[in-house]
């Protein structure tokens, strides 16, 4: 029993930390953004991306990293509820 | 500009009203207990709440605000976007586990699970209240606004219909009434955005589309006399004689040669097309005298690739003054705290049965906020070349891109703009409404209830906040409404991210130190908001310079200020005990 309590606080924890990671991953893409637009705007204009420019595919970029991060998150979540 | 009323619209308003009013009534025909009224007993699926989360969250600023700054300034309107949506993965990542797992019905229980603090109580139920109703005034007001053109009623008449309805569904079934139509209109909202982007790109870029005269690049002047007639080019306004509308393809990229339409085009290629297009947008200009305010619409043949790089809006990111750059790193900063600060936000976390529930329908609410966002940019760049724009009004973009297709869809986009309204304000209400009864009323002021008279104190406090979210709609008419939502998430994140989060993550947290960081993280955005060269320009009418405070948006301040207060007024106060820690 109590070797059951440990793994789920264990594993609860781990996903926790996964979570944080996460969090510190997308504040790292935010950040660079918010770095580009307020102090390299003109780089902005590069169109590295099927002819859009970088402005749209950072900000899409963004967006759609919120989504899969959340994915992974989810995923990591259920294979914790799985091992427990 | 002058709007015929649609009927179709205002069948399509009344039927969806009647509709959602009639699910109330149905869902709120048995007995309720609190746990009903302010959770929805817990029992809300987790995939119906994450949709209602964008309900709750896509308000009349995300869906016709956003649309219109796109459509007039470009690209900085999809700047609003990214921030909106990074706010949720703070509440991810941070919030969503923790804060199902501490409260029960409000924002409060949470914060104050650990101490039984009235304190704690007293300044976030106030905090909630002013975050709510700042975050009201803007949809209320916009209600106002749009029955005008579309249902061709007065303002005050919108104001009031929307706040009868949304009363009524908040005080007939609570949450579980509130999260039903926040899930319907979230379901709508981002189908039917869905719809009209393919339609844009299916349409494609054509040259000098839209209605006669949106090509024309002669100015055009709008005059209100002392005596309130309008002229239009010096003429009295009338239906032949109106301001033209606006917002077309000058001419297409050299590879169409002498082409005038692309026809349709995928995603990307409508983007990079665009980009290499010349585009007509219109900028306005007003000045006073005797014989009236004047206001001069003046079109510019602009770059595509200009208008798809920020600075638009944010004139400061290309004049680039450090007091300007601040000022959109203080925004950019509130909008990725607030969201998860907001308190009608917080409180659907209750609604679901556990942590697990929760996570989920967070990542469900990032999907479909994450994709309707998305679709705002080819909204709005549709609508900045369809022809169809009002010069007057940012905030019809949207419906109008609908009519440049189908009365049809004028009138569904209208009416689906009107449950935006709906959906944002029954979560606002509902918050309020439990910072007034469950926070004030029972837990601060120490009034003991039964079961039953927490719900009639919610309900009579939800008709209270449904006559001033009235009374403020008309009130404040002539305000900027962008302008006051901002507000709403530098007070909240300034007032209750520092707390939610040092709670979750510093065991030395006190009680007197949420207190104090709320109160200081409260008044200080606030104060900074009222002192602002914004607030002295818009809404007192003074000069900017006469603003002791350096920039307008407070968060970049106020948050960590927030943080510093709790730390310190923390170390001051008597380590909390072991039990307190542990819960």
């Amino acid at each position: 029993m109590g070797n059951d309590h440990n793994g789920q606080a264990q594993s609860g924890s781990r996903s926790r930390r996964l979570g944080m990671q996460l969090f510190l991953v997308y504040v790292l893409l935010y950040a660079g953004f918010m770095g580009v637009v307020l102090f390299r705007p003109d780089a902005l204009s590069w169109r590295p991306f099927g002819g859009v420019n970088l402005a749209i595919a950072y900000g899409m970029g963004l967006i759609a990293a919120a989504f899969i991060l959340a994915m992974i998150y989810m995923a990591a979540c259920r294979s914790d509820t799985a091992d427990r | 500009m002058i709007y015929e009323s649609s009927p179709v619209a205002i069948a399509i308003f009344a039927s969806f009203v009647v509709g959602v009013v009639g699910l109330s009534f149905w869902l709120g025909r048995k007995g309720q207990s609190a746990k009903g009224y302010y959770a929805a007993h817990g029992e809300i699926h987790w995939f119906v709440n994450g949709i209602a989360f964008a309900g709750d969250y896509l308000s009349a600023a995300s869906f016709l605000g956003i649309c219109g700054m796109i459509a007039f300034y470009g690209y900085d309107g999809f700047l609003y976007s990214i921030g909106f949506l990074a706010g949720w993965i703070v509440a991810l990542f941070v919030i969503a586990e923790p804060i199902k797992a501490l409260g029960k019905f409000t924002f409060a229980d949470a914060l104050d699970a650990r101490f039984n603090s009235r304190g704690i109580k007293l300044a976030v139920a106030i905090s909630t209240l002013i975050v709510s109703v700042f975050y009201l005034i803007p949809q209320m007001v916009g209600a106002g606004h749009l029955i005008v053109p579309l249902l061709g009623l007065p303002h005050a008449v919108g104001v009031i219909l929307v706040g009868v309805a949304v009363t009524l569904i908040v005080v007939t079934a609570g949450m579980v009434s509130t999260t039903w139509v926040q899930f319907i209109k979230g379901s709508l909202l981002v189908f039917f955005c869905g719809v009209l982007t393919v339609m844009i790109l299916g349409r494609g870029l054509e040259v000098n589309a839209g209605r006669p005269g949106a090509e024309d690049l002669s100015p055009q002047v709008r005059t209100v006399t002392p005596a309130g007639t309008v002229l239009i080019n010096g003429q009295p306004q009338t239906a032949e004689n109106d301001l033209r509308s606006v917002g077309t393809i000058h001419s297409l990229p050299d590879r169409y040669g002498a082409a005038r339409e692309t026809g349709p085009l995928r995603p990307l290629a409508y983007l990079s097309t665009l980009e290499d297009s010349k585009i007509i947008t219109w900028s306005a200009k007003k000045h006073q005298d005797e014989q009236g305010s004047h206001t001069t619409y003046t079109p510019t043949i602009r770059e595509g690739k200009d208008l798809l790089k920020p600075g638009g809006y944010f004139k400061g990111l290309s004049s680039g003054t450090l007091t300007d750059r601040l000022n959109f790193a203080s925004l950019m900063l509130a909008l990725f705290c607030g969201t998860a600060s907001l308190p009608h936000i917080l409180i659907r976390y209750y609604t679901v049965k556990d942590a697990a529930a929760a996570r989920k329908s967070t990542v469900v609410g990032i999907a479909a906020i994450g994709g309707f966002y998305v679709l705002t940019l080819y909204l709005g760049l549709g609508a900045m070349t369809s022809g169809y724009l009002d010069p007057t009004s940012s905030n019809m973009a949207a419906p109008l891109l609908a009519k440049s297709f189908s009365e049809t869809l004028f009138a569904v986009i209208s009416a689906i703009a009107f449950t935006t309204v709906l959906g944002t304000v029954s979560g606002l209400i509902m918050a309020g409404s439990g910072a007034v009864a469950h926070d004030l009323i029972e837990n601060c002021c120490g009034v003991t209830m039964t079961d039953h008279e927490k719900v009639r104190a919610g309900k009579i406090a939800a008709v209270g906040l449904g006559i001033a979210a009235m009374a403020l709609g008309i009130l404040f008419r002539n305000f900027n409404v962008s302008f006051l939502v901002g507000w709403a998430f530098h007070i909240a994140a300034s007032a209750n991210l520092p707390a939610l989060v040092m709670l979750l993550f510093w065991p030395r947290t006190t009680k007197q130190g949420i207190t104090a960081a709320v109160t200081v993280g409260m008044l200080s955005s606030l104060g900074w908001i009222l002192l602002s060269a914004d607030t002295f320009e818009k809404v007192y009418g003074l000069s900017r310079d006469a603003s002791p405070i350096p920039f307008s948006q407070p968060g970049l301040v106020t948050i960590p200020l927030g943080f510093v207060v709790l730390v310190v007024v923390s170390l001051l106060t008597p380590r909390p005990t072991p039990q307190q820690v542990a819960t």
